[in-house]
């Protein structure tokens, strides 16, 4: 097995080389080329979300029959996608996997941005977003109390607890090195800048033994958080006596999804990143390998999880799911069914070669093919099975207006934005974890 | 290496931290308190009328029925403004050249309705309907109050949805004899039949009142 690092850094070394990416005076110019779209793009979701409060959630594709269009399967993708960051990060903190001390930074901030973005969804999407608040059971002037049987409003305190988790974690895990970034910069406005989030850790003892207890219990929390999120996500739609979503399969269906497209996600930023910030020996073909493997595993979960749904629409024999599925196979959304399958199941079986596991730009694209193949699930998920529903007359097709293009256009930059910020101005390795992973090496080798 | 920070720093960070406590505690208790109070719900706020209407001059001092100017409450959702004409069945004899009126005289000189100002409000979606409650037995003054005590009209109740489940949930004791319902000093007395008596006579179902579609559609 290959080593995790490379065997030549030392502590030293790779604090070196962490900090100085962060306490660079100038950017990249690859920073800047990618942060102009971005930036633009975050413009545009502000444009389009301003339009929205303004004009209504008309403005969107949504119609009868289909209520729920991009706006709930952009959320649904996106928390699937941050899913898989804590995935990495918490629960295999808890099993101590060596691999994933170099890439849990990058991860933990791809969940904080995907999970920003989902977050925005669902308010977007009520009629009228700014009594978003009556989702909270608060006691009111109106004595009403939200239906607390419903996996809808088990979905707002399971998002709600998951980002402001995901805050923590995130900020917590960072704060140690915010203190080495406090104690090597040289300039007055970055010495306050991380000196105020280091919040006064100094790394004495006691502090140590705090800041690990802490960390730990964050991680416990997290690690099955997961899994309940995203089966709550799914219990959204299984609750429904909607033709495609009555299934008891959707919650564990959902967390396989959620964690094949994270996987994704962290390999799409992580294989472009160690070059461009010149992390080879940190980030190495060990992470790859292992990525790899994960995103293959839970693509075969997922296969799974796509042969019981087809099983269940003949098994459950009632007509309308098999009409449903006849019409999902070979209606007008076909295409998105049959794509579904291809990027999500056909082409991460490409990973089972080692040899095209090393392959970095064919990971790359395997990576993208996952991203883009679970969002064409969500479609399938949400826009088919509203199409087709159980009353005939009550059937419709859907498309997807400019706005709403430009939603889900602006919450990829705003992901984007968010991370080059992270990469800009936060340590993008976990140093002092690495410093623990480079001393027992060294101490084994 | 010089300290990065001067001693005084760390009384800053704890003002911070204690400030953005308690913000958050005082913003929670303001979102739960403010709702509930008079003045964000205007209760007892006189609003500017374009004639200084006085219901107490003209339902306690001379008696007149709440029914002779909003004609259509028993019939309609809308309890009914009244015409000029009604203001002038009196004011065509009497207080004829009054300063105070002529607003009223040029309404009806031009052909154009006194544009009162609307004190009691409620949302577009909320179906409100003034006839159900008056067959049903209740009195104007539950929700309005002692209009015959107002000199000049305001809101005396603050018409939240609270206020109207507090009686949708257990209609019977806001229930009144039917002659008692425009009586505006009118009391419960140990004459009265009791609530479920009242509930019965009226043919109150104590079933759906609080179903959304009662009153949302």
């Amino acid at each position: 097995m290959q080593p995790v690092v490379d065997p030549q850094e030392t502590a030293g070394s790779m604090t070196d080389r962490v900090c100085a990416i962060a306490l660079r005076e100038r950017a990249f110019l690859w920073w800047w080329l990618l942060m102009i779209p971005s930036a633009a793009l975050s413009g545009l979701l502000v444009a389009a979300v301003f339009w929205l409060f303004y004009a209504g959630v008309g403005i969107w594709g949504i119609d009868w029959p289909v209520m729920w269009g991009l706006a709930i399967l952009n959320y649904v993708w996106w928390i699937g996608i941050a899913s898989g960051g804590t995935f990495i990060s918490a629960m295999f903190f808890l099993v101590r996997v060596e691999w994933r001390t170099s890439i849990n930074r990058i991860a933990e901030s791809m969940t904080l941005f995907a999970a920003a973005c989902a977050g925005i969804y669902p308010i977007l999407h009520l009629g009228r977003p700014w009594f978003f608040y009556w989702l909270f059971p608060y006691p009111n002037t109106m004595t009403l109390w939200p239906q607390f049987r419903s996996p809808l409003f088990w979905d707002f305190c399971a998002i709600f607890a998951y980002v402001l988790s995901s805050i923590l974690f995130w900020y917590l895990g960072a704060m140690p090195d915010m203190a080495s970034m406090r104690d090597r910069a040289t300039r007055r406005g970055q010495q306050i800048f991380y000196g105020v989030l280091a919040m006064g850790f100094r790394g004495t003892a006691r502090e140590w033994r705090d800041f690990r207890a802490a960390y730990a219990v964050l991680a416990a929390i997290m690690a099955p958080m997961v899994c309940s999120v995203h089966s709550i996500v799914g219990l959204d739609f299984a609750g429904a006596q909607t033709t495609g979503w009555h299934s008891t399969e959707f919650p564990p269906f959902f967390v396989f999804g959620a964690v094949l497209s994270g996987f994704g996600m962290v390999l799409f930023l992580i294989l472009p990143l160690r070059r461009l910030l010149r992390l080879e020996s940190f980030i190495t073909a060990r992470h790859m390998e292992v990525l790899a493997r994960l995103l293959l595993t839970s693509s075969l979960c997922l296969a799974y999880a796509y042969i019981m749904d087809a099983f269940n629409a003949f098994y459950t024999g009632d007509v309308s799911e098999r009409i449903f599925f006849h019409d999902r196979i070979s209606g007008v959304y076909a295409g998105v069914y049959w794509w579904t399958l291809f990027l999500n199941i056909v082409v991460p079986q490409l990973l089972w070669w080692r040899r095209l596991r090393l392959n970095q730009p064919l990971v790359w694209l395997v990576g993208l093919a996952v991203i883009v193949g679970m969002w064409l699930e969500r479609y399938g998920i949400v826009v088919v099975s509203l199409h087709r529903t159980k009353l005939p007359s009550a059937w419709g097709n859907y498309a997807a207006s400019f706005w709403d293009w430009a939603t889900l256009a602006g919450t990829v930059g705003l992901f984007f934005t968010g991370m080059l910020l992270v990469v800009r101005l936060v340590p993008i390795l976990s140093m002092f974890e690495m410093r623990e992973l480079l001393a027992n090496a060294r101490r084994q080798g | 290496m010089a300290a990065i920070f001067r001693p005084s720093a760390n009384l800053a960070a704890k003002v911070v931290l204690l400030g953005m406590a308690a913000l958050l505690a005082g913003g929670t208790g303001w979102w739960l308190v403010w709702p509930r109070t008079d003045w964000s719900r205007r209760v007892g706020w006189v609003i500017d009328q374009p004639v200084p209407f006085s219901h107490e001059h003209h339902v306690a001092g001379l008696g007149i029925d709440c029914r002779f100017c909003h004609t259509s409450v028993e019939v309609s959702s809308n309890a009914g403004m009244p015409p000029t004409y009604t203001c002038m069945t009196c004011h065509s004899q009497i207080w004829t050249n009054a300063e105070l009126l002529a607003p009223v005289r040029e309404s009806l000189a031009q052909g154009r309705p006194i544009a009162w100002n609307v004190v009691n409000d409620i949302p577009q979606y909320v179906y409100f309907n003034h006839s159900i409650h008056i067959a049903k037995g209740v009195g104007c003054a539950s929700c309005h109050g002692s209009v015959d005590r107002m000199a000049l009209t305001y809101k005396a109740s603050s018409f939240t949805m609270q206020f109207c489940l507090n009686c949708h949930r257990d209609p019977g004791p806001n229930l009144r004899p039917k002659e008692a319902i425009y009586d505006t000093e009118w009391h419960r007395t140990a004459d009265t039949p009791s609530p479920a008596a009242l509930m019965q006579q009226y043919g109150v179902p104590n079933r759906d009142l609080t179903d959304c579609s009662i009153c949302h559609r």
